[in-house]
């Protein structure tokens, strides 16, 4: 037993005491600053494997992009990333930055179903569906309920029953594959409900989105409730995301 | 001749791998490997050339550090006398080109649907409708599991037959992760998107496809790379396999109960992977890594950095392993479950770390080395019992060879060096293979270019292709319910099969 305790000693304080105020170390990709400098936009559009950047004026659709930096490398003065690391949002649209825009992204409350905040402000189970994902996106929600992200702190919670859940969270750019098991799953969880895309794949498809493999009419007859970005989506822009939908 | 040798990563024309008759391509290739456990086969595929296809079987020497190439080409109506028929090995390898191509196999045990891909032959077959093998007895029951399980992970169907609380048999059905990845690397034309697909095969291994990725790209340019790009790639591909073991000793803690072992090494999986963002700027270093160029060098303060994270994980991880490690109700549960022996590794084809729990010497990094394994001289982790407890020992070992391999590294850092040029066209009509040894084994990716240099076939094997059946095979006569703790301490890839 004194082993034990020696162990959990020696382990100090591993929980983030503040999600919203945490610093993510290092050079963290999150919400990208676009200046308002005049270059080739035709050579920054072609260079995104993603096709996430527009023209005139540049925009960055964080639906789209895997923030893999290689605009920021190549055109340092236009595009930068910071670490603001809370880019999730209840609307579509949100997700792309313009040039010159440099304010946090926020969820429009106008845009939420009401009950959302009524109901699950202190529980929200859900139940994660992981359609054609390839498992980063997995481990990070995984992460989100480790000793420091301890998202189950705030009553948030992965089930394992449809049945148990509040809502589902997609990963993955929805394989036709999974197409069915994805539908069940939905219609097994009692209403009223939350869907949450997580990820670049499951927002948009990525790369994956014109692939005849992909199959996201899903999509198409269901309303989202949140987009959370990211290749894949950090802990703490998922904590985030959430925690400002239900309210908490 | 009727065969070409190769090493990793070499590229030659694909007229150099002979051609030959099928009956030839039977013997030569099931002769390799009878009776030599160190050769074994790294891929096997087809592809079409009209309205023939050609087969391209690679076999591995172990012992030589070579690849045995050979191709043959046969109509799809022929039925041809089934590879498995004499080597159980070629299995998964034959139902893939039968579910592509409708090509029939004799004597081949069942040709069932692989990963049910989109342009698969025979589309009137649907993952729906998946022909699970059963028994009819009163005796017994069945007890079907997925494609969603009970936790955060990918999806799979797991149909198990059951004596009771005992396991008779398992069977594993997968596809729905099926993205077409392999089309995709076809039809995405820019090399930043190939690179983000090859980092997307399975996310849980970024460093390993994409390093494949990357050296298979430069070696069809005929870009070498500068020691700098070798450096930061075997870097990153040992940081993960840290990273993953350490998060897998976690899982496996939680699947037996042991909140304080699930705990602490749940943790200290965290300053690994939040190193991989201080380097590249993603947990789980996507991004990374790219052919030709290295997008985030290693600096002396990232090294400097790193050593402190070394210092501070090890202690606790110390600890913690000698805590769980003479912890009765911990080891019980892991020893002598999920059993595989070294014959079954052997003739499923197993790879990586489930293949050395078994006593199976197979490790690219000692005999196909790359990158900088060469000087690192690599002795590879091998236990003999095939059990959980040989898989847990196989991540501890690993962990601390794996630190030991990059405190080794970067005690000389490389200085960054300008490419020496830039990434040229591919070559054209050339083939090419790559073999790297990734956290759960090796991957190996092959490509064929055509007389544009644009890529004509991109064939990806992951190591969970073959290792799922080492897992159906392991908890044989198990009790269902250390069925979790079994596959955790695989811990396949979805994705990475389903492609």
């Amino acid at each position: 037993m004194f082993d034990n305790l020696k162990i959990l000693y020696h382990q100090g304080k591993q929980f983030i005491p503040n999600v919203r105020t945490a610093q993510v170390p290092g050079i963290f990709r999150g919400r990208p600053l676009i200046s308002l400098q005049t270059v080739d936009e035709a050579a920054l559009t072609s260079l995104c494997p993603m096709r996430a950047i527009t023209a005139n004026p540049v925009a960055i659709d964080l639906g789209k992009c895997t923030f893999c930096g290689a605009c920021a490398q190549q055109f340092p003065d236009k595009i930068s990333f910071t670490t603001d690391y809370k880019i999730a949002t209840n609307q579509r649209e949100s997700l792309i930055i313009t040039a010159g825009d440099d304010t946090p992204l926020q969820l429009n409350p106008q845009a939420m179903r009401p009950e959302i905040r009524s109901l699950f402000r202190s529980s929200l189970k859900l139940r994660q569906v992981s359609a054609g994902g390839d498992n980063s996106g997995e481990w990070e929600l995984n992460a989100a309920n480790n000793v420091q992200f301890d998202i189950s702190r705030f009553g948030i919670e992965f089930v394992a029953s449809p049945r148990h859940a509040d809502g589902i969270v997609i990963t993955g750019p929805i394989a036709n594959n999974m197409a069915e098991a994805l539908q069940i799953c939905y219609d097994a969880v009692p209403h009223p409900k939350i869907i949450v895309l997580v990820g670049t794949d499951a927002i948009s498809g990525g790369l994956f989105a014109d692939s005849p493999a992909v199959n996201r009419s899903f999509l198409q007859n269901n309303t989202v409730d949140l987009y959370i970005p990211g290749n894949p989506a950090h802990p703490l822009t998922f904590i985030n995301g959430v925690l400002s939908l239900i309210g908490a | 001749m009727n065969y070409i040798t190769l090493l990793n990563n070499q590229t030659i024309g694909i007229a150099a791998i002979p051609e030959i008759p099928y009956d030839t391509f039977f013997e030569i290739n099931t002769g390799f490997i009878t009776h030599h456990p160190e050769r074994h086969c790294v891929n096997y595929f087809g592809y079409k050339i009209g309205d023939a296809i050609k087969l391209i079987c690679c076999i591995a020497d172990d012992n030589a550090h070579q690849i045995y190439v050979s191709a043959c080409v046969v109509k799809r109506e022929t039925p041809l006398l089934a590879l498995t028929s004499k080597l159980l090995c070629f299995e998964k390898f034959e139902r893939e080109i039968h579910e592509n191509f409708g090509v029939n196999f004799i004597h081949h045990p069942w040709l069932k649907p692989l990963r049910y891909a989109f342009n698969r032959f025979d589309t009137s077959q649907t993952i729906a409708n998946y022909p699970f093998y059963s028994i009819k007895s009163e005796e017994l029951h069945e007890v079907g599991v997925g494609p969603i399980h009970a936790g955060v992970i990918e999806p799979g169907h797991f149909r198990f037959i059951c004596n009771g609380e005992q396991i008779l048999h398992l069977e594993i059905q997968l596809g729905y992760q099926h993205r077409g990845m392999e089309q995709l690397f076809l039809d995405k034309k820019e090399l930043l998107q190939r690179a983000t697909l090859a980092e997307n095969i399975a996310g849980d291994t970024v460093a390993g496809h994409a390093t494949a990725f990357a050296s298979l790209w430069e070696s069809l340019c005929h870009f070498h790379p500068t020691r700098d790009l070798d450096f930061a790639r075997t870097v990153a591909q040992e940081l993960e396999r840290i990273a993953i073991h350490t998060g897998d000793l976690s899982a496996l803690c939680a699947d037996i109960a042991y909140q304080l072992g699930a705990s602490v090494f749940g943790r200290l999986r965290t300053p690994i992977v939040n190193f991989m963002q201080e380097w590249g700027g993603n947990r789980l270093s996507k991004g990374l890594i790219r052919p030709g160029y290295n997008p985030f060098p290693f600096t002396p303060a990232l090294a400097a950095r790193l050593l402190a994270v070394f210092d501070a994980f090890e202690p606790d991880f110390n600890e913690m392993c000698k805590q769980m490690f003479k912890l009765p109700s911990a080891t019980s549960r892991f020893e002598r479950t999920g059993v595989v022996s070294y014959d079954d590794v052997l003739s499923i084809n197993a790879v990586g770390m489930a293949a050395r729990s078994s006593g199976l010497h197979r490790d690219i990094r000692l005999s196909h080395p790359y990158c900088l394994y060469p000087e690192l001289k690599h002795e590879p982790v091998i236990k003999r019992h095939g059990d959980v407890y040989s898989r847990v020992q196989v991540r501890k070992e690993e962990i601390k060879q794996s630190i030991e391999y990059v405190r080794k590294l970067i005690a000389t850092l490389p200085h960054p060096q300008p490419s020496p040029s830039p990434l040229q066209q591919p070559q054209t009509d050339v083939f090419t293979i790559t073999l790297v040894e990734a956290w759960r084994g090796e991957i190996c990716h092959c490509a064929i270019t055509d007389a544009h240099g644009e890529l004509l076939i991109y064939k990806i094997k992951d190591p969970s292709f073959h290792n799922w059946m080492v897992l159906a095979m392991a908890v044989r006569n198990n009790e269902i319910s250390d069925f979790p703790v079994s596959n955790k301490s695989f811990n396949l890839s979805y994705a990475g099969h389903d492609l």
